[in-house]
């Protein structure tokens, strides 16, 4: 075993069992701080891949805005559920049957595909950089318009939020 | 030299998780975190594929970066939704919001 499988090992086991933990953990913050471990395991598992920036951006959009958002919104809900009680609800034995099923029916699939067992290519010359990355989303023969649909996305969920979550004057 | 097939597979697992997640957790705020379980394990996937079968053009790269701003979207989205779910009443348990249940 290489250093990059045991490296990818330990990844794998972080992640997954933080993810475990998210959706087993009875209480709401202590499953958004799991989140955060698994976040960090994606991210590493990002640096194996060779996309550094996607670790990068793993960081600083995901665990940086979004988990910190779940950590504000389970504190703003606390009182809702005061972490008793059952945190499932009462199909869960078949929520984790189709899970199941749904890992199952995935690995069969991916181990009847031809490249299932791929190994990655080296680096040439001609590999894209991150700046070939970054016109290719601002020019118009390649990806501007997915680039500035996704930009109108993010001003009209701001803007929804905003609205969603503003309290009314009485 | 890691094959293809241990991304996958880790990504199926992750995606399962997230999905046992959604289907089974009560706290809506707890769904949503199964959902973004879910996002992660798809863009692993894309990252993993761009990695081993498309070295040479950024389609890879460009479309995980869709999922993480959508991502970022739909979290904006749904918390402040339970945030005001939870304002009007006083709950984020998802089995008690049935207001529009026929």
């Amino acid at each position: 075993m290489t250093v990059e499988q045991f490296v990818f090992l330990v990844m794998a086991v972080v992640t997954l069992g933080a993810a475990l933990m998210v959706v087993t953990e009875r209480r709401v913050i202590h499953a958004a701080l799991w989140l955060i471990l698994a976040l960090f395991g994606v991210a590493g598992l990002y640096v194996l891949l060779n996309a550094g920036f996607f670790a990068v951006v793993q960081v600083v959009v995901y665990i940086g805005a979004i988990a910190i958002l779940f950590i504000f919104a389970a504190m703003l809900t606390r009182k809702a559920m005061q972490d008793v009680g059952p945190q499932v609800n009462a199909g869960w034995p078949a929520a984790a049957l189709i899970g199941g099923v749904v890992f199952v029916a995935l690995a069969w699939m991916l181990s009847h595909w031809a490249q299932f067992t791929a190994l990655p290519p080296a680096f040439a010359d001609d590999t894209p950089t991150l700046t070939q990355l970054g016109v290719a989303l601002v020019s118009p023969d390649a990806y501007v318009i997915p680039f500035e649909i996704a930009s109108v996305l993010l001003v009209a969920a701001m803007v929804g939020a905003l609205y969603a979550a503003w309290g009314k004057k009485k | 030299m890691i094959p293809l097939s241990w991304y996958l597979i880790l990504a199926a697992a992750l995606f399962s998780i997230g999905l046992y997640g959604v289907l089974a957790r009560k706290n809506a705020v707890a769904i949503l975190m199964g959902v973004e379980l879910m996002l992660n394990a798809v863009n692993i996937n894309l990252v993993a594929f761009w990695r081993y079968l498309d070295l040479q053009t950024v389609a890879g790269q460009a479309f995980a970066l869709m999922v993480f701003a959508v991502a970022a979207a739909e979290v904006a989205v749904g918390l402040a939704l339970f945030i005001a779910v939870y304002r009007r009443r006083g709950t984020v348990a998802a089995d008690e919001i049935d207001l529009m249940k026929w």
